[in-house]
């Protein structure tokens, strides 16, 4: 569905990504794992266009993708939660999903996609015509991904959907993305919570300064000896299993 | 002849000072609507007031159209004449920085006054005012047809902008552009396409406050640089980005000023506006209705 092959990307003189290539198949939960700086927001972003790939190709479902601008590539199919969610904080919950929409013509699905999200999500529900500013961070994430949902996209980019939200609150962003799994999205995840994604995930790539290291089956990843001392953390069961 | 009260005074004043109030708040208005979705101060932003007063001239004096369509026409030049600027000067310079750019809009408004200077020459124009100009009296004040019609169209430009921003997919698309570039492009939201909106907006809104003031005011070839700094301190004292505002500070301003020039000098007239955007820059920069926290993280 989604091929990056040796895609190079700068910040300015910084070679952030250096040869990086993956592939998301259809219906698949991806996830990159990696330390802090090791260029996997880089990696969304450049699949996005908001950093655009300096060298290598990125295709999608068959089409190049590489030198397209951002604006059109979610009118291919990909919508990108990004860091730090980004919602529209001066409008309100409303019109944030109408804007998650404004690439869709038919006004009328948009409106139905709309209510049935502010059913599907009683959090949203509640503060329907309130500033998006004044939500919680958890209610933003939500917010967040609602607003990529809006757009219909078959390809759904999460970066670090759980940062900076409650352990209940992680558990609830986490059960969201399985939902969407089983309602047939595919989705490319990075997650600072490494075991939590691999747990999630089907495939999992590791990005190691600018580079992919490995990437294999998340059961093969978990058991990894190399991910579980460098990203899975020692006595990493006692910490996180229920 | 009436006898000239006090009272029949400070409404005169007051009523000047809403009229050109106005005005301010519509340069205002318009420098918002570019800086929200740039972060450029479009300092051509009075050559729209100044070309909206001059082509109208041209309009209704040189060619003789009827009132209504002169009008029309006039808001429709200047409106392309925003469009050009944005497509040949601002659209072409991608990933310029704020500053430049704005030195640009420096650039083009001086384009716009030698043109204007080139075609019209150094004189003030005028055109008649819309309904006469006999004035209407009200408690010893005599008010001018034409102010009136500047009221009007202040708020139906207050009116339609409002139901721009709230009501319509590219008037949200604005303000979400506004609010978050990057978001709006992941939404696919064409940046660009609001920019050039932007323009289109801001030349329209100067040129309906051109045509209304000239008969007024006059108008001539060098007026754009007085109006655009003191709508500047209107945006400013409003807080740079909000819309009401700009209205209500540009309006205040307007009453400021003619309540300084009729009861203490006229002579200082223009200097109030400086001193009161050097007020508001020192004790409260982000405007009297601006977001704090969004004047910090903002450039400017």
């Amino acid at each position: 569905m989604l091929t990056l092959k040796s895609v190079h990307t700068y910040y300015g003189n910084i070679h952030a990504l250096k040869g990086v290539s993956l592939h998301v198949n259809q219906g698949e939960i991806v996830t990159l794992i990696g330390a802090n700086g090791a260029g996997k927001t880089t990696v969304l972003n450049t699949i996005s266009a908001i950093t655009p790939a300096s060298r290598g190709s990125i295709a999608f479902e068959g089409q190049d993708i590489t030198r397209m601008p951002a604006e059109q590539i979610v009118r291919c199919g990909i919508s990108h939660v990004p860091e730090g969610r980004k919602i529209f904080a001066t409008l309100s919950l409303r019109d944030n999903l109408e804007m998650g929409g404004f690439i869709r013509r038919n006004r009328g699905d948009v409106l139905a996609d709309m209510e049935y999200f502010k059913e599907k999500f009683p959090i949203l529900a509640g503060r329907w015509n309130q500033m998006a500013g004044t939500l919680s961070g958890g209610e933003q994430q939500v917010l967040a991904i609602t607003r990529a949902l809006m757009a219909r996209p078959k390809l759904l980019i999460l970066d670090e959907p759980s940062m900076g939200l409650s352990p209940l609150l992680v558990k609830e962003t986490f059960k969201i993305i399985k939902t969407l799994r089983e309602e047939g999205t595919t989705i490319l995840l990075i997650e600072q919570n490494a075991r939590a994604a691999l747990h999630i995930a089907d495939r999992g790539y590791v990005l190691e300064t600018g580079k992919m290291v490995l990437q294999g089956k998340c059961q093969m990843l978990l058991e990894h000896n190399e991910v579980k001392r460098a990203y899975l953390g020692k006595g990493y069961r006692e910490v996180w299993e229920d | 002849m009436t006898k000239i009260t006090l009272t029949g005074q400070l409404i005169q004043y007051l009523f000047t000072g809403v009229t050109v109030g106005s005005i301010y708040a519509m340069v205002a208005v318009g420098f918002n609507i570019i800086y929200n979705v740039t972060d450029i101060i479009n300092f051509a932003q009075g050559e729209f007031v100044m070309l909206g007063g001059l082509i109208m001239v041209f309009f209704t004096v040189t060619a003789k159209l009827p009132l209504p369509l002169a009008f029309v026409l006039t808001v429709a030049a200047v409106t392309g004449v925003g469009v050009l600027m944005e497509r040949f000067t601002i659209n072409p310079l991608k990933n310029a920085s704020v500053l430049t750019m704005i030195i640009v809009t420096i650039a083009v408004s001086i384009l716009f006054k030698g043109i204007a200077m080139f075609v019209w020459g150094k004189d003030p124009y005028i055109f008649p005012p819309f309904s006469g100009s006999k004035p209407l009296f009200f408690y010893g004040a005599a008010i001018q047809t034409q102010a009136l019609w500047v009221l009007f169209m202040t708020a139906v430009m207050v009116v339609l902008m409002t139901i721009f921003y709230k009501k319509t997919r590219y008037g949200k698309a604005m303000l979400a552009c506004a609010d978050n570039p990057e978001a709006a492009r992941l939404v696919g939201i064409k940046v660009n396409i609001m920019i050039l909106i932007s323009f289109a907006l801001s030349a329209a809104i100067g040129a309906v406050a051109g045509a209304v003031i000239t008969p007024i005011s006059l108008m001539e070839y060098d007026r754009g640089a007085l109006l655009a700094l003191k709508g500047f301190g209107a945006a400013v004292l409003g807080g740079l980005g909000s819309f009401y505002g700009a209205v209500v500070a540009g309006i205040f301003l307007g009453i400021i000023e003619s309540m300084c020039a009729g009861l203490v000098s006229s002579g200082y007239k223009d200097a109030v506006a400086l001193i009161l955007l050097l007020l508001v820059l020192y004790v409260r920069p982000s405007g009297l209705f601006g977001n704090v926290e969004a004047s910090k993280i903002k450039e400017f």
